[in-house]
Protein backbone atom coordinates (compact mmCIF):
# COMPACT_ATOMS: atom_id res chain seq x y z
CA UNK A 1 0.00 0.00 0.00
CA UNK A 2 1.38 3.56 -0.77
CA UNK A 3 2.88 5.43 2.41
CA UNK A 4 0.74 8.54 2.33
CA UNK A 5 3.03 11.11 4.15
CA UNK A 6 0.17 12.66 6.08
CA UNK A 7 -1.61 9.49 6.83
CA UNK A 8 1.98 8.28 8.54
CA UNK A 9 2.24 11.50 10.37
CA UNK A 10 -1.27 11.13 11.31
CA UNK A 11 -0.73 8.23 12.77
CA UNK A 12 1.80 8.62 14.96
CA UNK A 13 1.18 12.08 16.11
CA UNK A 14 -2.51 11.61 17.41
CA UNK A 15 -1.41 8.17 18.76
CA UNK A 16 1.25 10.34 20.96
CA UNK A 17 -1.49 12.94 21.91
CA UNK A 18 -4.14 11.10 22.37
CA UNK A 19 -1.35 8.71 24.96
CA UNK A 20 -0.41 12.09 26.16
CA UNK A 21 -4.32 13.01 27.19
CA UNK A 22 -4.99 9.31 28.79
CA UNK A 23 -1.86 9.60 30.60
CA UNK A 24 -2.82 13.33 32.10
CA UNK A 25 -6.33 11.40 32.43
CA UNK A 26 -5.28 9.06 34.36
CA UNK A 27 -3.06 10.58 36.77
CA UNK A 28 -5.84 12.59 38.00
CA UNK A 29 -8.01 9.59 38.33
CA UNK A 30 -4.87 7.97 40.44
CA UNK A 31 -5.08 11.53 42.42
CA UNK A 32 -1.50 12.51 41.14
CA UNK A 33 -2.96 15.60 39.62
CA UNK A 34 -0.92 17.28 36.94
CA UNK A 35 -0.13 20.60 37.96
CA UNK A 36 1.88 24.03 37.16
CA UNK A 37 4.42 23.45 34.46
CA UNK A 38 3.27 20.01 34.23
CA UNK A 39 -0.03 20.88 33.42
CA UNK A 40 0.55 23.25 31.26
CA UNK A 41 2.96 21.39 29.16
CA UNK A 42 1.35 18.03 29.44
CA UNK A 43 -2.13 19.96 27.82
CA UNK A 44 0.29 21.89 24.98
CA UNK A 45 1.92 18.66 24.06
CA UNK A 46 -1.54 16.74 24.19
CA UNK A 47 -3.55 18.74 22.26
CA UNK A 48 -1.05 19.91 19.92
CA UNK A 49 0.02 16.09 18.61
CA UNK A 50 -3.15 14.97 18.53
CA UNK A 51 -4.57 18.07 16.60
CA UNK A 52 -1.77 18.09 13.88
CA UNK A 53 -2.45 14.93 13.67
CA UNK A 54 -6.34 14.99 12.76
CA UNK A 55 -5.83 18.33 10.22
CA UNK A 56 -2.97 16.22 8.98
CA UNK A 57 -5.29 13.18 7.76
CA UNK A 58 -7.19 16.03 6.11
CA UNK A 59 -3.95 16.72 4.09
CA UNK A 60 -4.44 13.52 1.30
CA UNK A 61 -8.29 13.91 0.88
CA UNK A 62 -9.27 15.14 -2.87
CA UNK A 63 -11.93 17.33 -1.05
CA UNK A 64 -10.54 18.56 1.93
CA UNK A 65 -13.47 21.03 2.33
CA UNK A 66 -15.84 18.32 2.63
CA UNK A 67 -14.20 16.50 5.59
CA UNK A 68 -16.99 17.67 7.85
CA UNK A 69 -18.96 15.00 6.19
CA UNK A 70 -17.10 12.33 7.88
CA UNK A 71 -19.00 12.88 10.68
CA UNK A 72 -21.93 11.49 9.82
CA UNK A 73 -22.00 7.49 9.14
CA UNK A 74 -20.59 6.21 12.65
CA UNK A 75 -23.58 3.90 12.00
CA UNK A 76 -21.83 1.90 10.01
CA UNK A 77 -17.88 3.45 8.94
CA UNK A 78 -14.66 2.84 11.44
CA UNK A 79 -12.98 6.19 9.52
CA UNK A 80 -16.23 7.79 10.36
CA UNK A 81 -16.62 6.70 14.14
CA UNK A 82 -12.90 8.32 14.54
CA UNK A 83 -13.59 11.55 13.25
CA UNK A 84 -16.45 11.61 16.10
CA UNK A 85 -14.64 9.70 18.56
CA UNK A 86 -11.71 12.55 18.36
CA UNK A 87 -13.75 15.62 18.55
CA UNK A 88 -15.83 13.33 21.60
CA UNK A 89 -11.91 13.21 23.26
CA UNK A 90 -10.78 16.71 22.73
CA UNK A 91 -13.82 17.84 24.35
CA UNK A 92 -13.79 16.26 27.07
CA UNK A 93 -9.96 16.92 27.57
CA UNK A 94 -10.76 20.49 27.20
CA UNK A 95 -13.33 20.61 30.09
CA UNK A 96 -11.36 18.56 32.02
CA UNK A 97 -8.27 20.76 31.65
CA UNK A 98 -10.40 23.68 32.77
CA UNK A 99 -12.01 21.63 35.79
CA UNK A 100 -8.12 21.37 37.24
CA UNK A 101 -7.69 25.01 35.99
CA UNK A 102 -10.49 26.08 38.22
CA UNK A 103 -8.80 24.42 41.28
CA UNK A 104 -10.65 20.99 40.79
CA UNK A 105 -9.38 17.10 41.12
CA UNK A 106 -10.72 16.05 37.68
CA UNK A 107 -10.90 12.47 38.65
CA UNK A 108 -14.03 11.76 36.77
CA UNK A 109 -13.45 13.52 33.92
CA UNK A 110 -9.85 12.84 33.99
CA UNK A 111 -11.28 8.97 33.26
CA UNK A 112 -14.02 10.05 30.41
CA UNK A 113 -10.65 11.76 28.71
CA UNK A 114 -8.23 8.77 29.22
CA UNK A 115 -10.95 6.32 27.89
CA UNK A 116 -12.40 7.96 25.15
CA UNK A 117 -9.00 8.90 23.78
CA UNK A 118 -7.80 5.16 23.80
CA UNK A 119 -11.48 4.18 22.09
CA UNK A 120 -10.17 7.23 19.33
CA UNK A 121 -6.74 5.13 19.14
CA UNK A 122 -8.34 1.92 18.74
CA UNK A 123 -11.06 3.11 16.25
CA UNK A 124 -7.82 4.63 14.12
CA UNK A 125 -6.40 1.08 14.01
CA UNK A 126 -10.14 -0.48 13.00
CA UNK A 127 -9.87 1.72 9.72
CA UNK A 128 -7.23 -0.45 8.34
CA UNK A 129 -7.85 -3.79 10.94
CA UNK A 130 -10.95 -3.86 8.91
CA UNK A 131 -10.22 -4.51 5.91
CA UNK A 132 -10.03 -7.84 4.44
CA UNK A 133 -8.22 -7.43 1.22
CA UNK A 134 -5.61 -6.22 3.49
CA UNK A 135 -4.23 -9.35 4.69
CA UNK A 136 -1.40 -8.62 7.03
CA UNK A 137 -3.68 -5.50 8.69
CA UNK A 138 -6.52 -7.48 8.79
CA UNK A 139 -5.86 -9.09 12.41
CA UNK A 140 -6.89 -8.44 15.95
CA UNK A 141 -3.24 -7.76 16.93
CA UNK A 142 -3.47 -4.91 15.05
CA UNK A 143 -5.39 -2.49 17.68
CA UNK A 144 -3.27 -4.25 20.04
CA UNK A 145 -0.33 -2.49 18.59
CA UNK A 146 -1.45 0.59 17.82
CA UNK A 147 -3.17 1.09 21.31
CA UNK A 148 0.14 -0.29 23.21
CA UNK A 149 2.16 2.31 21.30
CA UNK A 150 -0.10 5.11 21.76
CA UNK A 151 0.27 4.56 25.57
CA UNK A 152 3.77 3.93 25.48
CA UNK A 153 3.90 7.21 23.81
CA UNK A 154 2.31 9.08 26.33
CA UNK A 155 3.73 7.79 29.25
CA UNK A 156 7.25 8.31 27.76
CA UNK A 157 6.44 11.84 27.14
CA UNK A 158 4.55 12.04 30.14
CA UNK A 159 7.70 11.11 32.61
CA UNK A 160 9.83 13.19 30.81
CA UNK A 161 7.13 16.33 31.47
CA UNK A 162 6.90 15.25 35.10
CA UNK A 163 10.86 14.90 35.33
CA UNK A 164 11.52 18.73 33.66
CA UNK A 165 8.23 20.34 35.78
CA UNK A 166 7.49 18.46 38.64
CA UNK A 167 11.47 17.74 40.00
CA UNK A 168 11.45 13.53 39.29
CA UNK A 169 9.23 11.20 37.36
CA UNK A 170 9.26 8.60 40.23
CA UNK A 171 8.22 5.17 38.85
CA UNK A 172 7.21 6.66 35.39
CA UNK A 173 9.98 5.88 33.29
CA UNK A 174 9.46 2.57 34.74
CA UNK A 175 6.34 1.95 33.61
CA UNK A 176 7.52 3.70 30.21
CA UNK A 177 9.83 1.57 29.61
CA UNK A 178 7.34 -1.46 30.26
CA UNK A 179 5.12 -0.17 27.96
CA UNK A 180 7.46 -0.15 25.19
CA UNK A 181 8.51 -3.38 25.84
CA UNK A 182 4.94 -4.67 25.65
CA UNK A 183 4.37 -2.96 22.63
CA UNK A 184 7.04 -4.29 20.65
CA UNK A 185 6.45 -7.30 21.61
CA UNK A 186 2.75 -7.16 20.30
CA UNK A 187 4.48 -5.65 16.93
CA UNK A 188 6.64 -8.76 16.32
CA UNK A 189 3.61 -11.05 17.21
CA UNK A 190 2.10 -9.11 14.01
CA UNK A 191 5.43 -9.15 12.19
CA UNK A 192 5.58 -12.51 12.57
CA UNK A 193 1.81 -13.31 11.90
CA UNK A 194 1.78 -11.29 8.69
CA UNK A 195 5.32 -13.26 7.42
CA UNK A 196 3.78 -16.88 7.74
CA UNK A 197 -0.16 -16.28 7.38
CA UNK A 198 -1.61 -18.22 4.56
CA UNK A 199 -2.48 -16.06 1.67
CA UNK A 200 -6.09 -15.22 1.40
CA UNK A 201 -6.71 -14.78 -2.45
CA UNK A 202 -4.32 -15.89 -5.05
CA UNK A 203 -3.80 -15.26 -9.16
CA UNK A 204 -6.22 -18.74 -9.18
CA UNK A 205 -9.32 -17.99 -6.92
CA UNK A 206 -9.19 -14.07 -8.20
CA UNK A 207 -10.17 -14.73 -11.69
CA UNK A 208 -11.81 -18.49 -10.66
CA UNK A 209 -9.51 -20.63 -13.02
CA UNK A 210 -7.72 -22.65 -10.72
CA UNK A 211 -9.47 -25.59 -11.60
CA UNK A 212 -7.66 -25.22 -15.46
CA UNK A 213 -4.12 -24.28 -13.78
CA UNK A 214 -2.18 -21.70 -12.91
CA UNK A 215 -2.97 -18.55 -13.58
CA UNK A 216 -0.30 -15.22 -14.46
CA UNK A 217 -1.13 -11.92 -16.11
CA UNK A 218 0.25 -12.26 -19.99
CA UNK A 219 -0.83 -9.00 -20.63
CA UNK A 220 -1.78 -6.13 -18.10
CA UNK A 221 -4.76 -3.60 -19.43
CA UNK A 222 -3.09 -0.88 -20.03
CA UNK A 223 0.52 -0.33 -21.00
CA UNK A 224 0.45 2.98 -18.55
CA UNK A 225 0.06 3.05 -14.96
CA UNK A 226 -2.92 3.35 -13.44
CA UNK A 227 -4.60 4.61 -9.70
CA UNK A 228 -4.55 0.62 -8.73
CA UNK A 229 -1.16 -0.02 -9.15
CA UNK A 230 -0.34 3.47 -7.35
CA UNK A 231 -1.98 2.89 -4.62
CA UNK A 232 -2.40 -0.63 -4.27
CA UNK A 233 0.83 -1.85 -6.02
CA UNK A 234 3.43 0.10 -4.05
CA UNK A 235 6.24 -2.26 -3.44
CA UNK A 236 9.96 -2.02 -1.24
CA UNK A 237 12.41 -4.35 -1.34
CA UNK A 238 13.18 -7.15 0.54
CA UNK A 239 16.49 -5.90 1.35
CA UNK A 240 15.09 -2.39 2.80
CA UNK A 241 12.54 -4.09 4.38
CA UNK A 242 14.90 -6.00 6.88
CA UNK A 243 16.76 -2.84 7.29
CA UNK A 244 13.27 -0.83 7.90
CA UNK A 245 12.34 -3.43 10.61
CA UNK A 246 15.49 -3.09 12.06
CA UNK A 247 15.70 0.49 12.62
CA UNK A 248 12.43 0.82 13.96
CA UNK A 249 13.01 -1.77 16.13
CA UNK A 250 16.19 -0.31 17.54
CA UNK A 251 14.81 3.34 17.69
CA UNK A 252 11.72 2.57 18.78
CA UNK A 253 12.01 -0.05 20.82
CA UNK A 254 15.72 -0.79 22.28
CA UNK A 255 16.97 3.08 22.65
CA UNK A 256 13.95 3.99 24.74
CA UNK A 257 14.13 1.20 27.00
CA UNK A 258 17.66 1.59 27.78
CA UNK A 259 17.10 5.68 27.74
CA UNK A 260 14.32 5.04 30.48
CA UNK A 261 15.98 2.47 32.45
CA UNK A 262 19.07 4.79 32.84
CA UNK A 263 16.66 7.35 33.66
CA UNK A 264 14.98 5.89 36.33
CA UNK A 265 18.72 5.15 37.62
CA UNK A 266 19.01 8.33 38.41
CA UNK A 267 21.46 8.74 35.74
CA UNK A 268 20.66 12.51 33.50
CA UNK A 269 17.04 11.37 33.65
CA UNK A 270 15.89 14.44 31.74
CA UNK A 271 18.48 14.21 29.26
CA UNK A 272 17.67 9.94 28.87
CA UNK A 273 13.97 10.94 28.90
CA UNK A 274 14.29 13.62 25.85
CA UNK A 275 16.59 11.03 24.05
CA UNK A 276 14.12 8.45 24.89
CA UNK A 277 11.21 10.40 23.54
CA UNK A 278 12.43 11.46 20.35
CA UNK A 279 14.05 8.05 19.54
CA UNK A 280 10.89 6.79 20.14
CA UNK A 281 9.10 9.09 17.67
CA UNK A 282 11.50 8.22 15.02
CA UNK A 283 11.49 4.82 15.07
CA UNK A 284 7.53 4.53 15.37
CA UNK A 285 7.61 6.98 11.82
CA UNK A 286 9.73 4.09 10.56
CA UNK A 287 7.28 1.57 12.01
CA UNK A 288 4.55 3.18 10.42
CA UNK A 289 5.94 4.00 6.78
CA UNK A 290 6.58 -0.29 6.70
CA UNK A 291 3.02 -0.49 7.99
CA UNK A 292 2.29 1.15 4.42
CA UNK A 293 4.94 -0.43 2.47
CA UNK A 294 4.82 -3.52 3.62
CA UNK A 295 1.45 -4.61 3.35
CA UNK A 296 0.00 -6.01 0.51
CA UNK A 297 -3.68 -5.45 -1.55
CA UNK A 298 -5.77 -8.72 -2.91
CA UNK A 299 -5.87 -6.36 -6.31
CA UNK A 300 -2.47 -7.41 -6.67
CA UNK A 301 -3.15 -10.99 -7.30
CA UNK A 302 -4.85 -9.26 -11.01
CA UNK A 303 -1.07 -8.12 -12.21
CA UNK A 304 1.00 -11.52 -11.03
CA UNK A 305 3.34 -11.91 -13.63
CA UNK A 306 4.93 -15.05 -12.02
CA UNK B 1 -26.40 6.12 4.89
CA UNK B 2 -23.68 3.52 3.91
CA UNK B 3 -25.73 1.21 5.81
CA UNK B 4 -26.20 -1.90 3.20
CA UNK B 5 -29.63 -2.54 2.84
CA UNK B 6 -30.84 -6.20 4.00
CA UNK B 7 -31.95 -7.61 0.55
CA UNK B 8 -32.66 -6.39 -2.75
CA UNK B 9 -35.75 -7.70 -4.04
CA UNK B 10 -33.64 -7.19 -7.97
CA UNK B 11 -29.90 -7.51 -8.52
CA UNK B 12 -29.07 -6.40 -11.45
CA UNK B 13 -25.71 -7.36 -13.35
CA UNK B 14 -23.17 -8.60 -15.52
CA UNK B 15 -22.38 -11.99 -17.12
CA UNK B 16 -19.50 -12.48 -17.94
CA UNK B 17 -18.22 -15.37 -20.56
CA UNK B 18 -14.65 -15.58 -20.48
CA UNK B 19 -14.89 -18.65 -23.47
CA UNK B 20 -15.97 -15.62 -25.85
CA UNK B 21 -14.48 -13.00 -24.81
CA UNK B 22 -11.72 -12.15 -27.82
CA UNK B 23 -9.90 -9.56 -25.90
CA UNK B 24 -10.61 -6.58 -27.85
CA UNK B 25 -11.45 -3.76 -25.65
CA UNK B 26 -14.18 -2.57 -27.10
CA UNK B 27 -16.35 -2.67 -23.99
CA UNK B 28 -13.78 -0.42 -22.18
CA UNK B 29 -13.75 2.22 -24.68
CA UNK B 30 -17.00 1.92 -25.03
CA UNK B 31 -17.73 2.63 -21.09
CA UNK B 32 -15.09 5.34 -21.11
CA UNK B 33 -16.84 7.26 -23.93
CA UNK B 34 -20.21 6.72 -22.66
CA UNK B 35 -19.12 7.66 -18.80
CA UNK B 36 -17.31 10.67 -20.09
CA UNK B 37 -20.47 12.24 -21.03
CA UNK B 38 -22.52 10.02 -18.69
CA UNK B 39 -23.42 10.55 -15.00
CA UNK B 40 -21.20 12.60 -12.91
CA UNK B 41 -18.10 14.40 -13.47
CA UNK B 42 -16.25 13.53 -16.98
CA UNK B 43 -13.59 9.80 -16.75
CA UNK B 44 -10.71 11.88 -16.79
CA UNK B 45 -7.63 11.26 -17.98
CA UNK B 46 -4.06 12.88 -16.69
CA UNK B 47 -0.89 13.63 -19.28
CA UNK B 48 -2.81 11.54 -21.80
CA UNK B 49 -0.50 12.60 -24.46
CA UNK B 50 2.62 12.72 -22.45
CA UNK B 51 5.29 10.52 -20.95
CA UNK B 52 3.23 9.17 -18.06
CA UNK B 53 -0.20 8.81 -18.93
CA UNK B 54 -2.79 8.29 -16.27
CA UNK B 55 -6.44 7.39 -16.25
CA UNK B 56 -9.75 6.54 -14.63
CA UNK B 57 -11.36 3.19 -16.39
CA UNK B 58 -14.03 1.80 -14.84
CA UNK B 59 -14.02 -1.18 -17.08
CA UNK B 60 -10.26 -3.40 -17.63
CA UNK B 61 -9.41 -6.10 -19.73
CA UNK B 62 -6.43 -8.18 -18.71
CA UNK B 63 -5.01 -11.19 -20.48
CA UNK B 64 -4.17 -14.20 -18.17
CA UNK B 65 -1.87 -17.29 -19.04
CA UNK B 66 -3.37 -20.62 -17.37
CA UNK B 67 -0.86 -23.37 -17.35
CA UNK B 68 -1.99 -26.82 -16.85
CA UNK B 69 0.30 -29.57 -15.01
CA UNK B 70 0.41 -30.67 -18.36
CA UNK B 71 -0.10 -29.39 -22.21
CA UNK B 72 -0.39 -26.22 -23.23
CA UNK B 73 -1.67 -23.16 -21.49
CA UNK B 74 -4.59 -21.32 -22.40
CA UNK B 75 -5.30 -17.59 -22.65
CA UNK B 76 -8.03 -16.10 -21.59
CA UNK B 77 -9.19 -12.65 -22.17
CA UNK B 78 -10.81 -11.26 -18.63
CA UNK B 79 -12.80 -7.94 -18.44
CA UNK B 80 -13.00 -6.53 -15.04
CA UNK B 81 -15.62 -3.96 -13.56
CA UNK B 82 -17.85 -3.60 -10.20
CA UNK B 83 -19.40 -6.98 -9.46
CA UNK B 84 -22.15 -4.71 -7.56
CA UNK B 85 -21.85 -7.26 -4.49
CA UNK B 86 -24.42 -7.94 -2.00
CA UNK B 87 -21.79 -7.56 0.54
CA UNK B 88 -19.93 -4.30 -0.72
CA UNK B 89 -17.47 -3.47 1.49
CA UNK B 90 -16.69 -0.43 -0.34
CA UNK B 91 -19.96 1.04 0.92
CA UNK B 92 -20.00 0.51 4.32
CA UNK B 93 -16.08 1.83 5.18
CA UNK B 94 -17.64 4.81 3.21
CA UNK B 95 -17.53 8.03 6.44
CA UNK B 96 -19.35 10.50 4.49
CA UNK B 97 -22.62 8.36 2.95
CA UNK B 98 -21.38 9.41 -0.75
CA UNK B 99 -21.19 5.67 -1.37
CA UNK B 100 -24.35 3.44 -1.55
CA UNK B 101 -26.04 0.20 -2.58
CA UNK B 102 -29.54 1.26 -4.14
CA UNK B 103 -32.45 -1.16 -2.54
CA UNK B 104 -34.38 -1.19 -5.50
CA UNK B 105 -31.87 -2.87 -7.96
CA UNK B 106 -28.96 -3.35 -6.25
CA UNK B 107 -26.64 -0.70 -8.35
CA UNK B 108 -23.75 0.40 -5.89
CA UNK B 109 -23.47 4.27 -6.54
CA UNK B 110 -21.31 7.31 -5.57
CA UNK B 111 -22.76 10.20 -5.19
CA UNK B 112 -19.89 12.92 -6.24
CA UNK B 113 -21.11 15.70 -4.37
CA UNK B 114 -20.39 14.38 -1.06
CA UNK B 115 -16.99 12.29 -1.65
CA UNK B 116 -14.25 13.94 -0.06
CA UNK B 117 -11.58 11.63 -2.14
CA UNK B 118 -10.65 9.59 0.94
CA UNK B 119 -10.02 6.49 -0.80
CA UNK B 120 -11.00 4.36 1.43
CA UNK B 121 -13.39 2.55 -0.83
CA UNK B 122 -10.51 1.77 -3.32
CA UNK B 123 -9.02 -0.29 0.11
CA UNK B 124 -12.07 -2.11 0.51
CA UNK B 125 -12.44 -3.35 -2.87
CA UNK B 126 -10.57 -6.62 -3.39
CA UNK B 127 -11.21 -6.54 -6.94
CA UNK B 128 -10.22 -3.08 -8.05
CA UNK B 129 -13.61 -1.84 -9.22
CA UNK B 130 -12.71 1.48 -7.89
CA UNK B 131 -10.57 4.81 -9.28
CA UNK B 132 -10.11 7.61 -8.08
CA UNK B 133 -10.81 10.43 -10.95
CA UNK B 134 -7.45 12.13 -10.83
CA UNK B 135 -9.21 15.25 -12.09
CA UNK B 136 -11.76 15.96 -9.68
CA UNK B 137 -10.69 14.03 -7.34
CA UNK B 138 -13.66 11.62 -6.54
CA UNK B 139 -14.34 8.33 -6.43
CA UNK B 140 -15.32 6.44 -9.92
CA UNK B 141 -16.87 3.25 -10.48
CA UNK B 142 -19.32 1.07 -12.76
CA UNK B 143 -22.64 2.71 -12.60
CA UNK B 144 -23.84 -0.20 -14.25
CA UNK B 145 -24.88 2.12 -17.04
CA UNK B 146 -27.76 3.62 -15.19
CA UNK B 147 -28.03 6.74 -17.24
CA UNK B 148 -29.09 4.04 -20.05
CA UNK B 149 -30.54 1.28 -18.69
CA UNK B 150 -34.04 3.46 -16.98
CA UNK B 151 -33.63 6.20 -19.80
CA UNK B 152 -36.64 6.41 -21.68
CA UNK B 153 -34.99 8.96 -24.29
CA UNK B 154 -32.92 6.33 -25.93
CA UNK B 155 -34.13 3.56 -27.95
CA UNK B 156 -34.88 0.04 -26.21
CA UNK B 157 -32.66 -1.92 -27.47
CA UNK B 158 -30.20 0.54 -26.00
CA UNK B 159 -31.05 0.68 -22.66
CA UNK B 160 -28.50 -1.84 -21.34
CA UNK B 161 -24.96 -1.19 -20.00
CA UNK B 162 -22.45 0.40 -22.66
CA UNK B 163 -20.12 -2.46 -22.45
CA UNK B 164 -22.82 -5.01 -23.30
CA UNK B 165 -24.49 -2.95 -26.14
CA UNK B 166 -20.53 -2.96 -27.82
CA UNK B 167 -19.33 -6.21 -27.29
CA UNK B 168 -18.93 -7.79 -30.75
CA UNK B 169 -18.48 -11.19 -29.61
CA UNK B 170 -21.70 -11.10 -27.31
CA UNK B 171 -19.61 -11.78 -24.27
CA UNK B 172 -21.16 -9.89 -22.13
CA UNK B 173 -24.68 -10.51 -20.46
CA UNK B 174 -27.26 -8.00 -18.43
CA UNK B 175 -30.38 -8.77 -16.36
CA UNK B 176 -31.62 -9.56 -13.01
CA UNK B 177 -29.32 -12.24 -11.22
CA UNK B 178 -31.92 -12.99 -8.31
CA UNK B 179 -34.90 -13.73 -10.86
CA UNK B 180 -34.19 -17.64 -11.64
CA UNK B 181 -35.82 -17.83 -14.61
CA UNK B 182 -33.91 -14.70 -16.46
CA UNK B 183 -32.38 -15.24 -19.27
CA UNK B 184 -28.78 -14.09 -17.50
CA UNK B 185 -29.45 -16.90 -14.26
CA UNK B 186 -30.34 -19.49 -16.95
CA UNK B 187 -26.72 -19.13 -18.37
CA UNK B 188 -25.00 -19.13 -15.39
CA UNK B 189 -27.29 -22.01 -14.50
CA UNK B 190 -26.26 -23.46 -17.76
CA UNK B 191 -22.58 -23.15 -17.89
CA UNK B 192 -21.68 -22.80 -13.97
CA UNK B 193 -21.20 -19.60 -13.63
CA UNK B 194 -18.64 -18.29 -10.31
CA UNK B 195 -18.42 -15.84 -7.81
CA UNK B 196 -14.49 -14.29 -7.98
CA UNK B 197 -12.68 -14.16 -4.87
CA UNK B 198 -15.32 -15.78 -3.12
CA UNK B 199 -12.82 -16.27 0.22
CA UNK B 200 -13.70 -12.62 0.87
CA UNK B 201 -16.90 -13.18 1.62
CA UNK B 202 -18.25 -9.70 -0.51
CA UNK B 203 -21.16 -11.81 -2.48
CA UNK B 204 -20.28 -10.54 -5.82
CA UNK B 205 -24.05 -10.25 -8.14
CA UNK B 206 -21.81 -10.09 -11.34
CA UNK B 207 -21.10 -14.05 -12.38
CA UNK B 208 -18.20 -15.30 -14.98
CA UNK B 209 -18.55 -17.94 -17.10
CA UNK B 210 -15.57 -20.59 -17.51
CA UNK B 211 -14.00 -21.30 -20.54
CA UNK B 212 -15.34 -24.47 -22.63
CA UNK B 213 -13.16 -26.93 -22.33
CA UNK B 214 -10.51 -27.26 -25.26
CA UNK B 215 -10.75 -29.79 -28.20
CA UNK B 216 -9.70 -32.71 -26.77
CA UNK B 217 -8.08 -34.64 -29.73
CA UNK B 218 -5.81 -32.73 -32.50
CA UNK B 219 -7.45 -31.33 -35.49
CA UNK B 220 -7.65 -33.87 -37.82
CA UNK B 221 -5.58 -33.74 -40.52
CA UNK B 222 -6.98 -31.43 -43.83
CA UNK B 223 -6.59 -32.09 -47.57
CA UNK B 224 -3.44 -30.62 -49.22
CA UNK B 225 -4.51 -27.20 -50.17
CA UNK B 226 -2.54 -27.72 -53.56
CA UNK B 227 -4.98 -30.75 -54.43
CA UNK B 228 -7.69 -28.63 -53.84
CA UNK B 229 -6.33 -25.87 -56.06
CA UNK B 230 -5.61 -27.35 -58.47
CA UNK B 231 -9.21 -29.46 -57.98
CA UNK B 232 -10.90 -25.77 -58.28
CA UNK B 233 -8.78 -25.44 -61.95
CA UNK B 234 -10.71 -28.11 -63.23
CA UNK B 235 -14.44 -27.09 -62.73
CA UNK B 236 -15.89 -25.83 -65.62
CA UNK B 237 -17.63 -22.42 -65.20
CA UNK B 238 -21.29 -22.00 -65.92
CA UNK B 239 -23.86 -19.64 -67.20
CA UNK B 240 -22.59 -16.45 -68.95
CA UNK B 241 -19.15 -16.68 -67.60
CA UNK B 242 -19.09 -20.57 -68.91
CA UNK B 243 -20.62 -19.45 -72.20
CA UNK B 244 -17.92 -16.63 -72.44
CA UNK B 245 -15.41 -19.31 -71.96
CA UNK B 246 -15.97 -22.05 -74.23
CA UNK B 247 -17.06 -18.40 -77.02
CA UNK B 248 -13.62 -17.36 -76.53
CA UNK B 249 -12.00 -20.58 -76.37
CA UNK B 250 -13.45 -20.86 -79.88
CA UNK B 251 -11.89 -17.74 -81.33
Amino acid sequence: MHPAYSIIFFTVSSGAGFGVLAALGLAAFLGLTPQGGLYWAGFVIGFGLSMAGLVSSTFHLGHPERAWRALSQWRSSWLSREGVLAIVALALAGAFALSLLMGGQGRLLGLLTAAFSLITVYSTSMIYAQLKTVQRWCQPLTPVVFLCFSLAGGALIYAFLAQVFAGGAGVLPTVAALLVFLAWGAKLGWWRRGDTAPVLSTPESATGLGAMGKVRMLEAPHTGGNYLLKEMGYKIGRKHQARLRQIALMLGGIVPVFATLFASWGLWPGLFLLMAVLAFLGGLLAERWLFFAEAEHSVMTYYTRT
Amino acid sequence: MTSLPASTAVKLGLVIDLDTCVGCHACVISCKEWNTGGYGSALADADAYGDAPLGAFLNRVHTFEVKPEEGPATVVHFPKSCLHCDDAPCVTVCPTGASYKRAEDGIVLVNEDACIGCGLCAWACPYGAREMDPVEKVMKKCTLCVDRIYNENIVEEDRIPSCVRTCPAGARHFGDLNDPASAVSELVAARGGFDLMPEQGTGPVNKYLPPRPRTPEPVPDLPDLADLAADARETRAEGFFGWLDRALERL
